[in-house]
């Protein structure tokens, strides 16, 4: 009934056409990488974890790693979480 | 709106939802389930128990999204609170998902104790889509619930599996095993198609409760509302209205302990000016 007559319409698409395209971007990635690098991610944050270590002290729960993939490109993001600064207990002189 | 749970002394729930055959509906039940509880104020999670066949996100909508899994917590290779996965939509609702390349092996009984444990202390509604069959998956979903919600479609196949599942819950789970109060089990009827039923065609609801002899939690309707919503990732009570959404609010409120009337609507055809105008499926 949609396909002639109403050009002027607003059309939106069709949920089989979105579910298609949902399919598409997904099978894309699984078909890439998972299937040959299965789970990537938990050393990924492991290795982030141990060279961020080297140089300053955070917690072992410190790499917060997110994902957003998209059609035309993925975003990695990867959250360090530092220490708050401590603050020096009364009594002691600070030192400069 | 106001959810009945008080933050220090939380009484959590785990909810498997689970059926034995195949393709009745344990997912998109799962999930139109969960969204209308976090949807009344009440914080839900749902967890994806088909490892190796993930498709609960795909349901959720949340598919782009997952980064670590319910495999990756249980072997601790993530926290669970990087795998939870928040949903767009309601706060209330968070989505555990599964791993799409381990095997059912990498679930363990300590490992999914320890999680539900821990989701315990955050959640008021724990609900657990079970994979189909009646292996290890489908054990350990249903292994920890405080009540089940088994989907069966009126027929014969999917009948005799649902029963065969019952006999499991009062015999293969944690309170079975410690002699505690049985889980609560009740039916939920899905792709219900009353005109097939009234031809004869399919069983009718007195025929599968007098079967399976479990109070039944609602009746939902075939709609073409369920797969447009699984089409477009969205949980269907959280889609556009239909007689679908309505019949989970409707079994929900009943999950709660509300007193409401069975009503079997059969969706309405469209009509001329609908048909030319109305939005498609």
């Amino acid at each position: 009934m949609k396909k002639f007559g109403f050009g002027l319409w607003p059309r939106k698409q069709s949920s089989g056409q979105t579910a298609k395209e949902r399919l598409q971007i997904l099978l894309a990635h699984e078909r890439g990488s998972s299937a040959e690098a299965p789970d990537f991610l938990p050393q990924l944050q492991r290795d982030i974890l141990e060279v961020v270590r080297r140089h300053m002290q955070i917690d072992n729960d410190a790499v917060d790693v997110r994902m957003e993939r998209g059609d035309d490109f993925s975003s990695l993001e990867i959250n360090i979480e530092l220490p708050a600064k401590r603050v020096p207990p009364q009594g002691v002189p600070r030192r400069r | 709106m106001t959810p009945d749970s008080n933050e220090d002394q939380r009484v959590s729930k785990i909810i498997v939802v689970t059926s034995g055959k195949g393709g009745v509906g344990k997912t998109t039940s799962a999930a139109a389930i969960s969204a209308a509880l976090a949807k009344r104020g009440h914080k839900t999670v749902v967890i994806d128990f088909d490892v190796g066949l993930r498709n609960l996100d795909m349901i959720m909508g949340c598919e782009r999204r997952v980064v670590f899994d319910f495999i990756n917590v249980i072997q601790g290779e993530a926290r669970l609170k990087q795998a939870l996965i928040k949903d767009k939509r309601l706060d209330t609702l968070s989505v555990l998902p599964t791993s799409q390349t381990r095997d059912k092996d990498a679930l363990t009984t300590e490992g999914v104790e320890k999680v539900l444990a821990e989701l315990r202390e955050e959640f008021d509604y724990i609900i657990c889509d079970s994979p189909a069959g009646i292996e290890r998956g489908a054990q350990l979903a249903m292994y920890f619930a405080d009540e089940a919600i088994v989907v069966t479609n009126p027929e014969v196949s999917s009948v005799r599996d649902s029963d065969r599942v019952l006999g499991l819950l009062a015999s293969k789970t944690k309170r079975a095993e410690e002699g505690g109060e049985p889980i609560k089990a009740q039916v939920l009827l899905t792709r219900y198609d009353s005109a097939r039923i009234k031809k004869g065609e399919m069983m009718s609801l007195e025929d599968v409760l007098e079967i399976l002899a479990v109070p039944l939690l609602g009746i939902i309707p075939e709609s073409t509302a369920v797969l447009r919503a699984s089409n477009v990732g969205v949980p269907v009570v959280l889609d556009e209205p239909s007689n679908a959404s309505a019949a989970y609010e409707d079994a929900v409120a009943r999950l709660l302990g509300d007193k409401v009337d069975m009503r079997i609507e059969d969706e309405k055809r469209p009509g001329f000016f609908n048909r030319l105008f109305g939005r498609s499926a």
